[in-house]
This record gives structure tokens, C-alpha cells and sequence, in this order.
């Protein structure tokens, strides 16, 4: 489905500042593969995605999704097969625009001067009725009134309206509370699942990078030191992975993000 | 004043009003829709007056209206394009616009003033069909609110079809359109031709009604119609799409009207665009302000508590 080859990426060549965020990294995601990801702060993660996605052009490699070659290809284009989740709730949705106007402009069907249809407004209900939080009787209300957690999933909804072929989520339950945060990767869980969606998210929970998905990455120094799958997989624990971790990196995982709840 | 001042007035200050709600419409689009402040307002306005002008002395007063668009809408085609694919900072962007325009217009008029006396216009032509009518000595106006009303209705739904979210998601949330399907640069540059055609009718429309257009026309355009549109934002500005667009419209005319009152009472001609200067600031700088105001109180208060030991 996705398949990177020796992709890098340097911030600031040739200054002081310079920065190899991403060194010769190649991987292969699977149709129907979740991928958990993991790594310390400044691993590599979030330009992985934005790579992917097209933010930057990568210095060097290729990029392939489904079969075509979208190194080149802009990032607007491509978003159209790729869904996008962030830490920040309020970069997913248009504030000013109400619920109703954020899912139709992502859901994108229709010509460009037909107005929001019946059907669609209808099926944007349900979908949100779905989510039992009561948002289906505030489409007229603009997202900028809702709460952080309502917005990421109002985000989750909107990217995954039409069947995105990757779903990136960057640390998309990191700013909400542990209470709203469950729900949301709850319901991340059960769309994918259900959709039978490609999706790879970084988290910083090694509880849930074990407990989602079906292969955990983990990043360090701009490549993916650990690619587990399968029994090798179900197999391992938190202390597994942090002893893991320790071995690869060469120093405890000190960061006070990770949660070991 | 007796009635009929009053009344003569009120209309003085609905037809300019309404004429300028154009470009407040036009600023609506822009500047509260697309979150840019596009500064070449005052010179598109000047040069739809001047093609307008131009085309309706040779005799074409309705292919006026159409030319004064399409001429608005390249104007906004250059502004857009410096911006999106130049690299040049919207604003600046549009000052340079804006002065490019001024010899552009003055190309287009042959002189810096056109004199309309004997030119048929859209207005005289309206007067001629309703001769006789009740409406015979409002011609003005019918001509006037068959375009601000067009205008409004077209803003009213194309802004709730795909194109139009898409635009109002460019202003709304640039880092959401970022990584989303819409092309900015597309977004931006119908939302800016679309808009500058609205100020190029609206400096058309005052070209034919006045019968006369003068290099100046369109100078401080851009801050009066700021000022209109923020004066409807106060009324209407947390209401739907069309109340907000008609709240536009209410605000040129609300600022006229102040404006014509003021007049009047003998405030100079030349003050409009000092007054028009202080409401922009009053109401940018206002919430400012006020959101600053627990502040300035907390320190207040910390001072004269030191103050009393
Ligand atoms: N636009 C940029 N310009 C310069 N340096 C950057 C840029 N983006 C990322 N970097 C650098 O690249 C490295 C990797 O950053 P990245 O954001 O991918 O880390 P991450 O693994 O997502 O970390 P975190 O867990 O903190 O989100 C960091 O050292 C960062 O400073
Ligand atoms: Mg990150």
C-alpha cells in the first residue's frame, strides 16, 4: 500500500542549525495493516508523516502509495487519499464554519457550485448520531463552540467521510484528558477497524501502541529502529518495549510524555 | 428640517450607501471570508469607474457594467497571483496593485476626468421606463438595490456551495487547508477575482449615477467600506452567512447616513475620511482593548494596594 525507499530529509542543510531528521528510512505498510509508532521527542516521527503527505519535498527517495509514485506530487493532491490527524485540535477543522459545513467541504462530493445536499446532510447526521455525543442536533453550530475532544472527533469523522486509503494520526489524543482521550481512540479503534482503513499513528502511550493495531514501529535518530508484528508482537510488554527501547538507543527513555499507565 | 430634507436626505444617503455596499460586499468576501485585506480596493474601485465610464460614453451603458467587472476581476487576477504564486506579502501585494492601477486608469480615461452629462447610463435608462410609475423619482434606487440584491443573493449561496466553503475554509483555517484537499492558491484567487468584480461594479455604478468620474474617485475607498463592514459586523456579525452579508449592506448605509447627517451639520466634506479613519480604528482597536482592560485593572489595583501600607 505504501512503500518508502531510502527516504531522507535534512532541515537547514548547510547551517548551523542543521538537522537530519530523517535518514535513509525505508518501510512497507500493508493494505489493512495498523501501524502503532513510537519514539522519543525529536525521533523523526512527525516529519515521517509530513513527509508522507507531502509538507516538504524529501531530499532524496521515493514515495509510493497504492501502486503510484507521489514523491513529486503536491500535498494538497495528495491529501485526497490521505486522512491527517494532529495533537492540535483546532488544526483539524474550520472554526468559523459550522459542523455541518466542515463535514461537506471534506466530504467533497458534488460539483464545485452545488450546495450541500439533502442526502448528504442526512448521512452527516447519522454519522454523527453514531458517535452518541449529541453533536447531530448542533450542525448549525459553528466548531469553533466545541470542546477540544469534540473537535478531534468531528476531524476523525472528516477525514475518514470518503475512505482515505492511509489515515496518518499524529498524536491525535495528546491534548485531550485521559477520560476523552479513551473515547476518541475507542472510536479511531472501530472506524479503522470497521473501514478496514491503512493507518499508521504515533503515539506516545506504549500501553496503546501495543494494545492498537496490529504492528508497532519504533523511531530513533530519523529511522525505525524496532518494526514488530504478529506473535512477536503479542508477545511483548511496556518493559519489554522500554528494555527494547534502551538497547536501540543507548539511554533510558527519560521523556516525561511517555505514560506507562 | 421639515419632511421632505429629511426624506431627500435619506435617499441621498440609501443611494450612495448602497452603491458603496458593493465594495463592502466585495471587502465581506476578502477580508472577513478569505482573511485577506486587500489594499488595491481603491484603485479597482477607480478603474470600474473608469472602464464603466469609458464604455458607457461609446455608448454601451449595460456592457459598462459587465466590462467594469471583468476589468475588477483582472485587477484581483494580479493581486491574487503576486501573492500565491510571486511570494509577495498579500498587502504589499495590493499597495502595489493599487498604484499600478492609478496609471492604468488614468490610460483607460484618456485624462484624469470623464465627464458622463450627455452619456446614457444604466440610471437614465431605468428613468425612461418608469416614467409615469409611482417609482419615477426613485429610479435610483430600483437600479441600486436590483444589483446590491443580486449581490447579496449571490453571495448568500455561492458562499454555502463546495467552491464557497472551500474559500471560507481558506480565511477561516489556513493549517486545516494546508493539509487538506483544497488548493489555497485556487481558493484565493477566485475569492479575490470575485471580489474586486464586485468593487469594479460598484465604482460603475457610482460613475453613471454621478455622470462624472474623477481620478479620485475610488481614493479611501478601502477605509470607508472597512468601516461600513465592521459597523455590520456589529450589528449582524455573529448571525449566518446571508445576515451577515446583509448586515454589510446595513452598515454602508448606517455609515453613510451618520456621514450625510454629519454633513448637515456643518462637519467640512473633507472629514469622511478622517471619521471613516477612526471607526476602522475604533473598531479593530476596541475589543483590543476591552480583552486588555482586566489586565490594566489587576495592575491598577496591585499599585494602590502597595499604595495603602
Ligand atoms: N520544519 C522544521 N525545521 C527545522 N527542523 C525541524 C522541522 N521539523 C522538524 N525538525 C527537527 O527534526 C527533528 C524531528 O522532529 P519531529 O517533529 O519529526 O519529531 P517527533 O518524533 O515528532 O517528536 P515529538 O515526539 O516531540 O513530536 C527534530 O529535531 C526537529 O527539531
Ligand atoms: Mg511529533
Amino acid at each position: 500500500m505504501l512503500k518508502l525507499t531510502h527516504i531522507s530529509k535534512t532541515f537547514n542543510p548547510g547551517t548551523v542549525n542543521e538537522k537530519r531528521a530523517i535518514s535513509d528510512l525505508s518501510l512497507h505498510v500493508n493494505k489493512g495493516d495498523f501501524i502503532t509508532i513510537i519514539g522519543s521527542n525529536g525521533a523523526g516521527k512527525s516529519t515521517l508523516f509530513n513527509a508522507i503527505a507531502g509538507s516538504f519535498l524529501t531530499d532524496s527517495g521515493r514515495i509510493e502509495l497504492d501502486g503510484q509514485d507521489i514523491t513529486l506530487m503536491a500535498e494538497h493532491v495528495r491529501s485526497r487519499q490521505i486522512g491527517r490527524l494532529f495533537q492540535d485540535t483546532r488544526v483539524g477543522t474550520a472554526p468559523g464554519m459550522t459542523i455541518e459545513e466542515n463535514l461537506a467541504l471534506s466530504a467533497g462530493r458534488g460539483g464545485w457550485l452545488s450546495p450541500i445536499s439533502k442526502a448528504d446532510k442526512k448521512l452527516f447526521r447519522e454519522k454523527l448520531a453514531e458517535l452518541q455525543m449529541g453533536l447531530e442536533d448542533r450542525m448549525k453550530q459553528p466548531v469553533g463552540l466545541l470542546s477540544g475532544g469534540q473537535r478531534q472527533v468531528i476531524a476523525l469523522l472528516m477525514s475518514t467521510l470518503t475512505t482515505p486509503k492511509l489515515l496518518l494520526l499524529d498524536e491525535h489524543t495528546a491534548a485531550l484528558d485521559p477520560a476523552t482521550a479513551e473515547k476518541v481512540l475507542a472510536l479511531t479503534e472501530s472506524i479503522v477497524n470497521e473501514r478496514k482503513l491503512t493507518c499508521m499513528m504515533i503515539t506516545h502511550n506504549m500501553e496503546s501502541a501495543l494494545k492498537l493495531g496490529n504492528r508497532t514501529f519504533m523511531m530513533e535518530n530519523g529511522n525505525i529502529v524496532l518494526d514488530v508484528a504478529g506473535e512477536k508482537r503479542s508477545g511483548l510488554t511496556v518493559d519489554d518495549l522500554l528494555d527494547e527501547f534502551r538497547k536501540v538507543s543507548g539511554h533510558r527513555l527519560d521523556n516525561d510524555r511517555i505514560l506507562l499507565s | 428640517m421639515d419632511f421632505n430634507s429629511v426624506m431627500s436626505l435619506l435617499q441621498t444617503a440609501l443611494e450612495l450607501g448602497l452603491i458603496g455596499s458593493l465594495t463592502v460586499l466585495s471587502l465581506f468576501l476578502s477580508y472577513s471570508m478569505l482573511n485577506v485585506c486587500d489594499l488595491s480596493t481603491d484603485g479597482c474601485f477607480t478603474l470600474g469607474a473608469a472602464v464603466g465610464g469609458v464604455v458607457a460614453i461609446s455608448g454601451h451603458p449595460i456592457l459598462a457594467i459587465f466590462a467594469a467587472m471583468g476589468a475588477g476581476m483582472l485587477s484581483g487576477l494580479v493581486v491574487s497571483f503576486l501573492q500565491t504564486k510571486m511570494g509577495i506579502d498579500s498587502l504589499l501585494a495590493g499597495i502595489i496593485v493599487n498604484t499600478a492601477l492609478y496609471s492604468v486608469n488614468i490610460a483607460v480615461m484618456g485624462s484624469s476626468l470623464l465627464n458622463m452629462n450627455k452619456t446614457e447610463t444604466v440610471f437614465t435608462m431605468m428613468q425612461g421606463w418608469l416614467k409615469g410609475t409611482f417609482l419615477e423619482n426613485q429610479y435610483k434606487l430600483v437600479v441600486i438595490l436590483i444589483f446590491v440584491t443580486l449581490a447579496v443573493v449571490f453571495l448568500a449561496v455561492f458562499l454555502r456551495t463546495r467552491l464557497g466553503l472551500a474559500i471560507r475554509a481558506t480565511g477561516d483555517n489556513p493549517a486545516m487547508v494546508k493539509s487538506s484537499s483544497i488548493n489555497p492558491v485556487i481558493t484565493t484567487i477566485i475569492g479575490l477575482c470575485l471580489s474586486n468584480a464586485l468593487t469594479g461594479l460598484s465604482g460603475c455604478l457610482l460613475a453613471q449615477s454621478q455622470k462624472s468620474v474623477n481620478i479620485d474617485i475610488g481614493s479611501g475607498m478601502v477605509t470607508i467600506a472597512l468601516a461600513s463592514l465592521l459597523i455590520g459586523n456589529a450589528f449582524f456579525g455573529r448571525g449566518s452567512i446571508t445576515k451577515r452579508a446583509i448586515g454589510a449592506v446595513v452598515g454602508a448605509f448606517v455609515f453613510r447616513l451618520v456621514y450625510t447627517i454629519a454633513l448637515r451639520f456643518n462637519m467640512p466634506a473633507f472629514m469622511l475620511k478622517l471619521v471613516s479613519s477612526v471607526i476602522v480604528i475604533i473598531a479593530i482597536a476596541g475589543p483590543y482593548l476591552r480583552s486588555r482592560l482586566p489586565i490594566l485593572q489587576r495592575k491598577l489595583q496591585l499599585k494602590s494596594g502597595k499604595g495603602d501600607k
